[in-house]
């Protein structure tokens, strides 16, 4: 069984085994409610075999939330250790199980809370407003997002049996080579990222190829909506950043496993390497989350406004410019390495030419309100957050890309404070945005509107109490990553951070009631009418939730804005309501058992590679190869829709939104 | 309250100054826009009925100009104060002082810090001395992983590598007690990885040297390998000799600390 051992669970640590205990039970408790509900047979075809773009995006928000529940917790456990250990006291988590933590919760943030966040809101909309009926290859899709599970399930089993990394979220060398981190936390760090690395890798050239050939007649691209812009930006990201990131970690384990040299302190190895390649990834990785967050609030702020956006073609071309530049900042991540003034000094320029773009996406969301009718809906006010949350972020950031500057702030809780400003206040608030507008789309209820205020007054006020002491203590001369503190003069700045990170709970918890709420009177919310906002995109013309096929007929776009548009058209009635004449069969791939399939497999394999048990290694990829095999030699069996039936269907569709009154123009 | 915004030295001055102008600069634009977005969203709030709506309005050559100038002109601005400052605050550049500047070797180690005065020939542990306005030309290094040297009050961190040298100029303007820690991540004893610069007088600092080199015991390969073992204490505080060229040889031989470490685990 290689280096696996009953020793690996750690029995000694209570923390450590109360968090496993909770959740194998808690996976056990669902296990059998839905074992007690019969739901398995519904499970297994409608969702983990389903191949719908629409229940995928569903399920990698799901996903999210999860994850987002455990990286909470590990933010907690940090706050109140530090908010305890001051001058000699020790607090409660020595530091071995501290920096494991403290490298789960921003490895689990980024890599399986805002990641699958963004990528579950893309693959949701982006088909919907393309007017298109799924993404470009619908079974990769779901190979790409069980990928994604699976790495996530790794992290989480490290928990359990073993131990994760104790080198931070980037797992830099020499620190996470062998002779430094002789244990498996980093393998469970290198192999959960490689497989959720491709499932990300597989998924970028999906949206890519979809938002590129797979549109509706008359969507070119400067009718396209703006969330699939910055969807396209983001995804073209993904496609060129996630090689380097796999290169990257291919290299850190092959020095782990195999004793070669290319980060080592010996044998010619150099760490500078690394820190070059994970940032040649990691600085575009930053706005391959923020871009499509970006998205949201364009579609957010014109629809709560009743506006069309300000500046469209500013937007797509800040959007752009935004996406090439990302790749030319890296540096700036690692200032204090003694590159010299030339170097510093071009990629401080050149990180603060960023601003401009994304002042003019500001600005634009501004005259967007300017002149509107504003309706403070949930998503509106989490987009307003954003805007006065995010400019303060952009700001410490540029402040830091000015190399002296960055000399006295770099790697100080200034910095911690600064890239959770943008990221919570860019990303965490631009997901939640989404969830709150798209959410009656996919299920066809709205979200209870008063817990939703709670949820977002709790995040925005305790975002501000959490991490605006950060930003002091940093100016103080606090550096990240640390367990404990001498001096005692931080710990008020400590208390009042945890204080934050409680009200946050709070927001947690509200969004939990939120749902709950929410489907317990779902029959009292129920949208019929398929456009519960008076929405301007083509995801507002179709039914909530949309038929499988999305649209019965594909729409004809002749201008932005295409819904919003055919609606105002005086003299004729809106498309949506009027049933087309020309119905025809469609063609709906077949549900498959591929990525499922082969997410067990990429479990197996990578669970056995950290622990070296090399027979169920060569099991779980042969297992694999064989999944994709057996796939690619099925026959199709795509079923097919008959233009009798889609038309019954579609014309009751029709009859019951316009019974339900619709969002006719205000 | 030591921080950076507390300086104690030009270097450090100087970086306060360019936070504070940038912020300055930024805060311009910044505390508008903050302005704007709150009283837009409460002007236009669909309630209001004296508010002007204009659907179908987008565009504004305009507008559009002002919104791409603003943020190019700031950047404009603090891209030519970031370029001279990256230069004149570059860390490898000696200070000119009166004095002749003193050399400093520093080494991180496993968890702690060692700092060499070659010209001096001794050294000391978790604490450095030096006189008062007098230029310190850092060299530094790692015998272990990646560590960051770090002073906030006397400004300018630089990484410690392992096999490499860094540069790092900095001076103390004022005799006083700065604390200094290492600020970037390098495992288990990391938090302890601490050190005090204490800036004297001259005179006091010929007897602190005196004193050092009589007293304290001599820092030779082995001395040096316990010294290096893992951990955050150390034998001793000070060495009152050091093997010349020590420091060019734990640049090549950051391999016998480390396998030290490795033992110990």
């Amino acid at each position: 069984m290689g280096k696996l051992h009953w020793a690996a669970i750690p029995l000694d640590q209570p923390l450590a085994m109360a968090a496993s205990l909770t959740i194998i039970v808690g996976f056990l408790v669902l296990f059998a409610i839905v074992t007690w509900k019969g739901w398995w047979p519904t499970l297994w075809r409608e969702w983990l075999t389903s191949v719908d773009h629409k229940r995928i995006g569903v399920m990698y928000v799901l996903l999210a939330f999860v994850l987002l529940l455990r990286g909470f917790i590990d933010a907690l456990m940090m706050r109140s250790q530090l908010a305890i250990a001051a001058g000699a006291a020790p607090g409660y988590l020595p530091p071995e199980h501290y920096d494991q933590i403290f490298s789960a919760h921003g490895t689990i943030m980024i890599f399986f809370m805002a990641m699958p966040f963004m990528v579950g809101l893309m693959n949701f909309v982006v088909p919907l407003q393309l007017g298109v009926r799924d993404v470009a290859f619908p079974v990769l899709n779901s190979v790409s997002f069980w990928l994604t599970a699976s790495g996530a399930l790794l992290v989480n089993v490290s928990l359990v049996i073993g131990e994760f990394a104790r080198t931070g979220w980037l797992a830099y060398p020499p620190l996470s080579e062998l002779q430094f981190s002789p244990g498996v936390g980093v393998d469970y760090y290198l192999w959960a990222l490689q497989i959720a690395g491709v499932g990300t890798l597989l998924a970028g050239i999906n949206l890519v190829t979809t938002i590129l050939k797979v549109r509706a007649p008359g969507m070119s691209y400067m009718r396209m909506p703006v969330f699939c812009w910055t969807a396209l930006a983001s995804n073209m990201l993904i496609v060129a950043a996630f090689p380097i990131l796999t290169a990257t970690f291919a290299m850190l384990l092959l020095d782990r496993y195999v004793g070669m040299h290319f980060f080592t302190n010996d044998g010619g190895g150099n760490a500078m390497l690394y820190f070059n390649l994970i940032w040649a990834w990691g600085h575009p990785e930053v706005y391959i989350l923020i871009l499509p967050a970006f998205g949201v609030f364009s579609e957010v702020i014109a629809v709560f406004a009743g506006k069309r956006l300000f500046g469209y073609r500013s937007m797509v071309m800040a959007t752009l410019a935004i996406c090439v530049l990302s790749f030319m900042v890296w540096l700036h991540h690692f200032f204090t390495m003694g590159a010299g003034a030339d170097v510093n000094g071009f990629f401080g320029i050149m990180t603060m030419i960023i601003a401009v773009p994304t002042g003019v996406k500001i600005f634009s969301w501004l005259f967007t309100l300017y002149r509107g009718r504003i309706r403070f809906e949930v998503p509106l006010l989490w987009a307003i957050g954003f805007m006065v949350t995010f400019v303060i972020g952009g700001m410490t950031g540029v402040l830091m890309a000015v190399p002296p500057a960055d000399f006295v702030l770099h790697n100080s809780l200034f910095l911690v404070a600064h890239f959770h400003n943008v990221i919570i206040g860019g990303v965490l608030f631009g997901g939640m945005a989404g969830f709150n507008y798209w959410f009656p789309k996919a299920f066809g209820f709205t979200l209870d509107r008063r817990w939703g205020t709670v949820s977002f007054w709790c995040w925005l006020v305790g975002f501000y109490f959490a991490f605006m002491p950060l930003y002091a203590l940093g100016l103080l001369g606090m550096t990240r990553r640390m367990q404990h503190y001498a001096d005692a003069s931080w710990q008020p700045y400590l208390i009042v951070a945890e204080f934050g990170a409680l009200i946050i709970l709070c927001g947690i918890v509200a969004m939990i009631v939120q749902l709950v709420v929410s489907i317990r009177t779902r029959d009292r919310r129920r949208d019929l009418s398929g456009d519960p906002w008076n929405g301007r995109t083509l995801e507002w013309s179709t039914a909530s939730p949309p038929p499988t096929y999305n649209f019965a007929v594909l729409p004809v776009v002749e201008s932005l804005d295409a819904h919003w548009e055919s609606k105002h058209r005086a003299s004729q009635p809106p498309a949506a309501a009027r049933a087309p004449t020309d119905y025809a069969d469609i063609e709906i791939p077949a549900r498959s058992a591929n990525g499922f399939v082969t997410a067990v497999f990429a479990v197996l394999t990578g669970f056995a590679l950290v622990w070296h048990v090399w027979w169920v290694v060569i099991a779980g990829m042969t297992g694999a190869l064989l999944t994709l095999l057996a796939f690619g030699w099925t026959p199709r069996r795509d079923s097919i829709v008959a233009a009798g039936d889609l038309a019954s269907d579609d014309i009751a569709r029709r009859e019951m939104r316009a019974g339900a009154g619709g969002n006719t123009p205000a | 309250m030591p921080g950076v915004l507390d300086p104690r030295g030009p270097i450090a001055a100087a970086e306060r100054l360019i936070l504070l102008d940038a912020t300055a600069i930024m805060l311009v634009v910044v505390v508008p826009v903050i302005v704007m977005t709150l009283a837009f969203a409460w002007w236009y709030r669909a309630a209001n009925r004296r508010a002007l709506y204009r659907p179908d309005w987008a565009y504004s050559g305009q507008i559009e100009l002002t919104v791409w100038a603003i943020p190019a002109m700031v950047v404009l601005l603090l891209g030519g104060v970031g370029w001279i400052a990256s230069h004149d605050l570059d860390p490898g550049r000696s200070l000119q002082a009166g004095a002749a500047p003193l050399r400093i070797d520093a080494v991180s180690l496993d968890w702690k810090w060692l700092f060499i005065y070659p010209d001096a020939g001794v050294a000391t542990v978790d604490e450095l001395v030096v006189p008062v306005g007098v230029p310190l030309r850092f060299e530094l290094t790692s015998a272990t992983v990646m560590n960051a040297f770090f002073v906030p009050q006397l400004g300018s961190q630089i990484y410690t590598m392992p096999g490499m040298t860094t540069h790092l100029n900095l001076l103390a303007a004022g005799t006083g007690d700065f604390p200094g820690l290492s600020s970037h991540f390098s495992g288990s004893g990391f938090s302890d990885m601490r050190f005090i610069v204490r800036s004297v007088s001259a005179p006091q600092y010929a007897a602190w040297l005196a004193r050092t080199r009589s007293a304290a015991p001599t820092l030779d390969r082995t001395s040096y390998a316990s010294l290096a073992r893992a951990g955050s204490r150390s034998p001793f505080s000070a060495y009152g000799q050091v093997t010349p060229m020590l420091f060019e040889q734990i640049i090549e031989w950051s391999a016998p600390a480390t396998a030290a470490r490795a033992q110990a685990r």
